[in-house]
């Protein structure tokens, strides 16, 4: 999106929507960069579905899906030959907003005599174009734009790449057992925040158009307009996914829910289980933690400033003067949930969580946060008790 | 918890840090000294102005960035005063710099002392350690316009009279303001209080409790205490502040480490006002 703070931008789509026949796929991916732009899509890489740069309709993950649960992600052949017929892997388009991995700052000198040149580089940004961007991919990417860009300080890293990206999203047509986005109501339709916006369909794309430079695009191309049939194939492929869903998040009252149970046994129980191995964080599309530490070259004249992804599941994440805060993997994983789904509310006005499932999947114990959630529910040791009764 | 918005010195790219000069170091007590520090680029020294309570990110370049409250006062024009004990990597290396060498400066951040809402009430200071540091720009605004306030106490703890912050200041602040010292341990010597500071506001007055402020700032635990005894002597939550530390490592509430339970103490703090975190200041390793 080139305005990402303004409002829904959805054009109704029985007025616009498109329809592009599957063998012109292309065109909307050399349309995007003839446009100047880094198309970044889905490709398989390791046996799982990431997000890479891509040039064409062959390096999608085309006749493939992924089966997941809590602790297991496995791709598998389709008995058919659709592109996007997978729901999400390890990586979030986070990663390229929010790079892993960047310089912030730089400090320079000519030589231990002289003074220090401290900048803060501004960066030409990449211009990406993301392809197949999902219902809850949007929401997470709201969600860092709270972060990053619409508190008293931008982070002009974030402002730049996001400023420039053009989203192509796609509307699931599945369901991963580990989904939920129906119970954080950020999907699994893709209602705002994009460009374009696909249908997969028998025989191509529905296409609906977000925005003036998603217009440009779909100009260019060479699509037929939607019938009534194709908006039927689209609503009945949509509905597909929700019915599949099946995890559920009772969110009612989680705030006060999460924060009024901080001694919870809960904590301890799944303290047992978790190995604060940071995957959650990690995979997770809103987790901004970071940590920015000074690397110098071999002279020591030249410094960046790097900002790291950093975790709140790492021991060291609150150093503080000789001590640890967090010194067990209770109070750690507490920190986790507690932010994510109850202080979030506080901080940023909404929840943390998009129901994504990602923190699920990539756990290697399986730790299922919806479960936890529900225990802690289940045993509401607040006084006097409420909302326990849902 | 007054609302702080970003100084212009910050506003533009909040990772920018601005090269300073170190005028004047002032050794206060064994590992503590005090730092006088001038913007260079006087475009930007002349814009920065910064209220009581709040910090500065002072960085060395190749080793990091620490927090540090300003110490000096709001008028104490292009010097911006920090007074900084050695802690860790980056404060032990400010430790072997001197006079003219150069360092960099982010800020201010955070929230500030509710100055404004002092006046014509009674204050209570409790300091403990390092901890009179943020809490002497609130002195320094006190002695500057001592008519508007009333009665002012200022209550300072510390392990040994060696560690005293300020021991010259003291004796003038005590003309204006009532000025009582403790420590924990006594030595030769030391012939004034010996105990724990909270002993010292046990047996203070408090004429006024409903009409009185009080501001604190030191070991976590020690707040916690001043707080319970601010509380047990008719003072209310609304008119009690504490300043709290934690690791902070952007300063502008995008890292995530300072986070203490709905806070961001970078930027929502370092001040609070106590019933913003009186219940999660009770959690242990929150």
């Amino acid at each position: 999106m080139t305005q990402p703070d303004s409002t829904s931008s959805t054009v109704a789509p029985n007025e616009e929507a498109q329809f592009l026949p599957t063998d012109r796929l292309q065109l909307l991916i050399d349309a995007l960069i003839a446009d100047d732009r880094v198309v970044i899509g889905p490709t398989i890489e390791q046996q799982a579905i990431v997000y890479e740069e891509i040039s064409s309709v062959d390096d999608l993950p085309r006749g493939w899906t992924d089966v997941q649960s809590p602790g297991n992600y496995r791709l598998e052949k389709r008995d058919d030959d659709t592109y996007f017929g997978y729901v999400v892997g390890p990586h979030s388009w986070k990663q390229f907003l929010f790079p892993p991995l960047t310089v912030v700052a730089t400090a320079d000198r000519e030589s231990a005599d002289t003074k220090w040149s401290m900048q803060a580089p501004q960066e030409d940004p990449l211009r990406y174009a993301f392809l197949g961007v999902r219902a809850c991919e949007l929401a997470a990417i709201a969600v860092q734009d709270r972060v990053f860009l619409q508190g008293p300080y931008v982070d002009p890293v974030y402002r730049a790449r996001r400023d420039a990206a053009f989203i192509v999203a796609v509307n699931c047509t599945q369901a991963a057992s580990t989904c939920f986005c129906t119970s954080m109501n950020t999907g699994p339709k893709c209602k705002s925040g994009f460009d374009l916006a696909l249908t997969e369909i028998d025989g191509g794309f529905l296409i609906e158009c977000g925005s003036e430079a998603g217009a440009v695009i779909l100009k260019s191309l060479e699509t037929d307009d939607a019938g009534s049939r194709h908006h039927d194939l689209a609503e009945n492929a949509q509905q597909q996914a929700v019915e599949q869903i099946s995890k559920t998040l009772d969110t009612g009252g989680i705030r006060d829910l999460l924060l009024g149970n901080l001694e919870h046994p809960q904590w301890e129980e799944v303290a047992n289980r978790c190995l604060s191995c940071t995957n959650c964080t990690m995979v997770c599309p809103t987790c901004f933690c970071s940590t920015v530490t000074d690397v110098a070259d071999l002279s020591g004249d030249h410094v960046d400033r790097k900002r790291q992804w950093d975790s709140c599941f790492n021991i060291d994440f609150s150093y503080m003067n000789g001590g640890v805060v967090r010194n067990n993997v209770k109070s750690r994983y507490r920190q986790w949930l507690t932010h994510k789904l109850a202080s979030w509310h506080d901080q940023f006005g909404e929840s943390g969580c998009v129901g994504c499932g990602r923190c699920l999947t990539w756990c290697p114990p399986g730790i299922d946060l919806t479960e936890e959630v529900a225990a802690i529910r289940l045993h509401d040791l607040r006084v006097p008790p409420e909302g326990s009764s849902s | 918890m007054s609302a702080s918005y970003p100084s212009a010195c910050v506003s533009t790219n909040p990772w920018l840090n601005h090269s300073a000069t170190i005028a004047r170091i002032t050794q206060e007590t064994p590992g503590v000294a005090t730092y006088d520090l001038v913007i260079d680029d006087e475009s930007v020294s002349v814009s920065f102005h910064f209220a009581p309570g709040q910090f500065n990110m002072i960085y060395l370049p190749g080793v990091g960035e620490v927090a540090i409250s300003i110490s000096g006062a709001a008028s104490s024009g292009p010097s911006i005063i920090h007074t900084i004990r050695e802690a860790g990597n980056v404060t032990r290396a400010l430790a072997e710099l001197k006079e003219g060498d150069s360092v960099g400066l982010r800020g201010p951040f955070g929230s500030s002392w509710p100055i404004e809402q002092c006046v014509g009430k009674d204050i209570i200071l409790v300091a403990g350690g390092i901890g009179l540091a943020p809490l002497r720009p609130v002195v320094y605004e006190v002695l500057a316009n001592r008519e508007q306030y009333g009665n002012v106490s200022l209550l300072i703890g510390a392990r040994t009279a060696a560690g005293l912050l300020y021991g010259d200041e003291l004796e003038t602040w005590n003309q204006s303001i009532d000025v009582q010292r403790t420590v924990d341990r006594s030595t030769s010597e030391w012939t004034g209080h010996v105990g724990v500071v909270t002993v010292l506001l046990e047996r203070l007055p408090i004429a006024k409790p409903k009409n009185t402020v009080l501001m604190t700032c030191g070991p976590e635990v020690m707040m916690w205490y001043s707080i319970r005894t601010a509380l047990s002597r008719g003072m209310t939550d609304e008119s009690v502040w504490l300043s709290l530390e934690r690791n902070m490592n952007c300063a502008i509430g995008m890292c995530g480490h300072c986070q203490l339970g709905p806070q961001f103490v970078c930027k929502d703090g370092p001040v609070f006002r106590y019933d913003q975190v009186a219940s999660i200041m009770k959690v242990a390793g929150l």
